[in-house]
């Protein structure tokens, strides 16, 4: 067994932000969607 | 309340500086799995964060089918999908963690990583069982499927109790055999992903307040349409 495997220790820390970023990501363009949808809402009356 | 969910951002970020920090340097190297025993710190506080999460769907799901309320329904979509998105933590760190100390990445044989797999399965369906479905009862429907899905949680949490696993010990109750630097470690690092959890459940519970409201008026509006 090999007892200073860094890279899979960076590897599962990237990985976790990675994910936690995508998942923020998909909510920014969602918000931005949802404002969008709100402006369209008002300029049609 | 903007003060609030700001105050919350400005702890959230902070806990999460010091969590990155104890689960890094200032927690004791184990001795026979060395550094990459370290993506304990954010492998088990975000399995914890995830069941918890799982949990509050539960309840949620449970408020929604006998009170109807509208507010248990958003909250129970809310919790599944960011419990969702910790339970995908779980699912990626762990493998990167067995690669080294198991030379496997996944056994196929073990419950706990089965079960676990079988969760995240649930709540993938369930989520897409909400964004797809077109019935009016989909509110009661995903309700049901998130009481019997969260039947798993419990499942996944004492398998290691109950069978024989590939799967370290449980830290906690009888099993667990910590040193007391690494337990605070992982108390920090689940108080960090924590206030993480409830800052983003706060923000979709807004944005999907908002879509609900955005499509309501869309509703009323081409009514009013077809009315003239």
């Amino acid at each position: 067994m090999n007892t200073n495997p860094l890279h899979y220790l960076y590897a599962a820390y990237v990985a976790t932000w990675v994910i936690h970023g995508t998942y923020l990501y998909i909510l920014a363009r969602k918000a931005a969607r949802i404002r969008k949808e709100i402006e369209k809402l008002k300029s049609s009356g | 309340m903007k003060r609030g969910f700001t105050i919350l951002g400005i702890v959230t970020a902070l806990l999460l500086s010091i969590a990155l920090y104890t689960a890094l340097a200032w927690a004791p190297t184990e001795q026979t799995m060395g550094h990459v025993q370290r993506i304990f710190y954010y492998h088990v506080s975000s399995a914890w964060t995830a069941f918890l999460l799982f949990s509050l769907n539960f309840i949620s799901s449970i408020v929604y089918l006998v009170k109807r309320n509208e507010k248990a329904d958003i909250f129970a979509l809310v919790s599944a999908e960011v419990g969702l998105v910790f339970c995908t933590v779980v699912l990626v760190t762990g493998p990167i963690w067995a690669k080294p100390v198991w030379g496997i990445w996944w056994d196929p044989a073990d419950i706990r990583l089965n079960s676990t797999l079988a969760l995240w399965l649930i709540y993938i369906s369930y989520l897409i069982l909400r964004r797809f479905s077109t019935s009016s009862r989909i509110g009661v429907i995903a309700a049901v499927w998130g009481i019997f899905g969260a039947l798993d949680v419990p499942f996944v949490f004492f398998s290691i109790w109950f069978f024989r696993t590939q799967h370290p010990s449980p830290v906690i109750a009888k099993g667990g055999s910590l040193d007391p630097k690494m337990w605070i470690a992982v108390l920090i690092n689940w108080a960090a992903f924590m206030c993480l959890a409830w800052l983003v459940c706060w923000t979709r519970y807004r944005l999907e307040v908002a879509q609900r409201e955005v499509h309501e008026a869309e509703a009323m509006q081409s009514l009013m349409e077809g009315a003239r």
